[in-house]
């Protein structure tokens, strides 16, 4: 009895030590971007004035959108062909196959250092060279793995007389996927997709790699910031990526029970 | 409605032959099953005829028109699936119109279609459920509306019932008939269970290893088994082995068994004779005789399994173990260890060739 309420009490305390750890540094730094001293002075005087600034600082603002319209677009290219592959490896046996799907998993694992570097040189090669498209590649070619992987650990828990029965009802192969495999396999297409938002909106080693000084994404544009000197507007911009990045991974959590549940 | 015609299908898996020159013709209107043990092509075969899968060679015709190269969404077919298939992301009314729906029938007709399907099942008030609110049995009549709604020409059936518990199965198989017999559609359906063949179908094929063994009506197949396989597989049996006489067929030990069913075979080739368990009278002692029950063995019990209405006794004779189904009339029991005599009649031997 005493040993269980002394264990349980551990517990508690050891979770309550990975919380903070985890989250103490994001909290203070949320708070400090509403502090009025730019150099972490209490006592805290509550301002949103780093906040306003930031409406001001174009370019900062100008690399925000870079990274949402990249993020979105890649979002759109990898769900689309991320859930088509997904369907494809699903449904046909061809050739290479087993050797196709045991390729898709080893740039997961790559060091996104070394995927952009070799990145840069091969854009440079073919002619891409740096700027925005190449980043929006980049961003594709590393988001679309996890796509794969997430809809098709869905497919896994399809039951394939699903489609027979679609079919012998007069249903075509269009409407079979629109009406019976996508409706099913949407939760892995949504946590997919905001796999692939998450993973281009965050990324900073390729980007930074394939960016040219005037066209750039946030975080390299952060990190260009930080390298001239620190003011609170990045404190003030990395509470805001983090409270949208937190809200898109709780809903990839919400909508995502690795094959479980509906 | 259609007939379907199966002629000389074959359809090997690598080096399995799944389907080996089958042919049966399923009459317009018929209640066919397609019975096999596992692994007998039964389901291989009910595949070709919806279309899912094309045979290496042969003809598949649905009313007159050939099919064999048709795709399964195209043949105007109804499916019921052993896991029943039903669509969980949508109600049991838009399950059940889902046929309609893909056709682009309008709203009006799919919704009052779909009424109709629902209330020759009973289930009309449960449209707006999901199918996991259903049982099995609600499920089961889902899945038939959803396959007849749309009017197919044939409606496929594969081990529809075989997810049911036994009570259940009983109650679906006459209600499976009763609609069936209401809109007089072709059915073909795949079981492993011989007696939701014999009861529910006019007419019964049974496959083994790919080939088509017999086919024919219920009554034909057990009162007639043209094989060994089709004699045991449908039913029990009680088998005989021996050289054929002329009118029946002689034990290794002598003993003469008289025919008058089945194959007329030349003497001296190898033979079997099957005799069903309940054709066959139990007594102690030779004195009851009846000039009909000409053949005649001796044997002893050595258990009794009683089931109620009847009991089986199973008897020991010459290294063999006879089945004798008895109904319960009230008569004395026999005891085990009882030494019996067994008279059965040549009209209730089915003489079989070896093979």
């Amino acid at each position: 009895m005493m040993t269980t309420r002394i264990l349980e009490g551990l517990g508690r305390f050891y979770i309550g030590l990975l919380l903070a750890f985890l989250y103490l540094p994001i909290i203070i730094m949320a708070l400090m971007s509403f502090n009025v001293s730019p150099f972490y002075q209490l006592p805290f005087e509550w301002t949103t004035e780093w906040y306003a600034s930031l409406w001001h600082n174009d370019q900062l603002i100008a690399a925000t959108w870079n990274s949402l319209e990249i993020a979105i677009v890649t979002t759109i290219i990898c769900v689309v062909l991320g859930s088509a592959a997904s369907l494809a490896l699903y449904r046909y046996e061809f050739r290479g196959k087993k050797l196709l799907q045991a390729l898709l998993f080893p740039p997961i694992a790559i060091p996104w250092l070394i995927t952009g570097t070799a990145m840069l040189i091969f854009f440079f090669g073919v002619g891409i060279g740096r700027g925005l498209f190449a980043i929006l590649l980049g961003h594709v070619a590393l988001a679309l793995p996890y796509v794969i992987v997430v809809v098709s650990a869905r497919l896994q828990t399809f039951a394939p007389e699903l489609e027979e029965a679609a079919r012998s009802l007069g249903a075509n192969q269009w409407q079979v996927t629109m009406r019976v495999t996508l409706p099913w396999i949407m939760p892995g297409v949504i946590a997919g997709g905001l796999f692939a938002f998450a993973v281009s909106f965050d990324q900073f080693v390729v980007s930074y790699f394939l960016a040219t000084p005037g066209q750039t994404t946030l975080p390299v544009e952060i990190y260009a910031a930080i390298r001239k000197g620190f003011t609170p507007e990045i404190n003030a911009v990395s509470t805001i990526i983090i409270v949208v990045s937190m809200a898109l991974m709780l809903l990839t959590a919400r909508f995502f029970k690795f094959g479980g549940e509906k | 409605m259609a007939g379907v015609q199966v002629s000389n299908v074959s359809r090997s898996f690598g080096a399995h032959k799944a389907l080996d020159d089958v042919s049966i013709d399923f009459a317009d209107g018929g209640f066919y099953a397609l019975l096999g043990p596992s692994g007998s092509g039964k389901t291989t075969l009910l595949r070709q005829i919806a279309g899912f899968d094309f045979p290496d060679s042969g003809r598949i015709s649905i009313g007159g028109e050939s099919v064999e190269r048709v795709p399964v969404e195209k043949r105007r077919i109804g499916m019921v699936f052993q896991n029943y298939a039903l669509f969980p992301n949508m109600s049991v009314a838009d399950n059940v119109a889902f046929g309609l729906s893909v056709r682009g029938e309008n709203k009006a007709v799919i919704a009052s279609e779909v009424q109709r399907a629902l209330d020759l099942v009973q289930l009309g008030k449960l449209g707006r459920r999901r199918p996991h609110q259903l049982s099995g049995g609600q499920r089961q009549r889902v899945a038939l509306a959803r396959a007849i709604v749309t009017k197919p020409r044939v409606l496929l059936l594969d081990e529809p019932l075989g997810a049911l518990d036994k009570a259940l199965r009983v109650d679906m198989q006459i209600e499976l008939k009763r609609i069936q017999r209401e809109i007089g559609i072709t059915t073909i359906f795949v079981t492993h269970d011989q007696e939701e063949a014999l009861t529910m179908s006019d007419r019964i094929g049974i496959l083994r290893d790919g080939r088509l063994v017999q086919e024919g009506p219920p009554e034909e197949i057990y009162d007639r088994p043209k094989s060994e396989f089709a004699a045991t597989f449908l039913g029990n049996a009680n088998i005989f082995r021996g050289d054929a006489t002329g009118n029946g067929i002689r034990l290794p030990d002598g003993t003469a068994i008289a025919a008058k069913v089945g194959d007329r075979l030349a003497g001296g080739a190898k033979a079997s004779c099957a005799v069903r368990p309940e054709r066959i009278r139990i007594a102690t002692d030779a004195v009851v005789s009846d000039a009909a029950d000409a053949n005649m063995l001796k044997g002893k019990v050595s258990k009794r399994i009683f089931a109620g209405n009847n009991s089986t006794y199973f008897v020991e004779r010459a290294g063999q173990t006879l089945k004798v189904i008895v109904q319960n009339t009230g008569a004395d029991r026999l005891a085990e260890g009882q030494d019996v005599v067994l008279r059965w009649s040549p009209e209730s031997t089915v003489l079989i060739a070896a093979g």
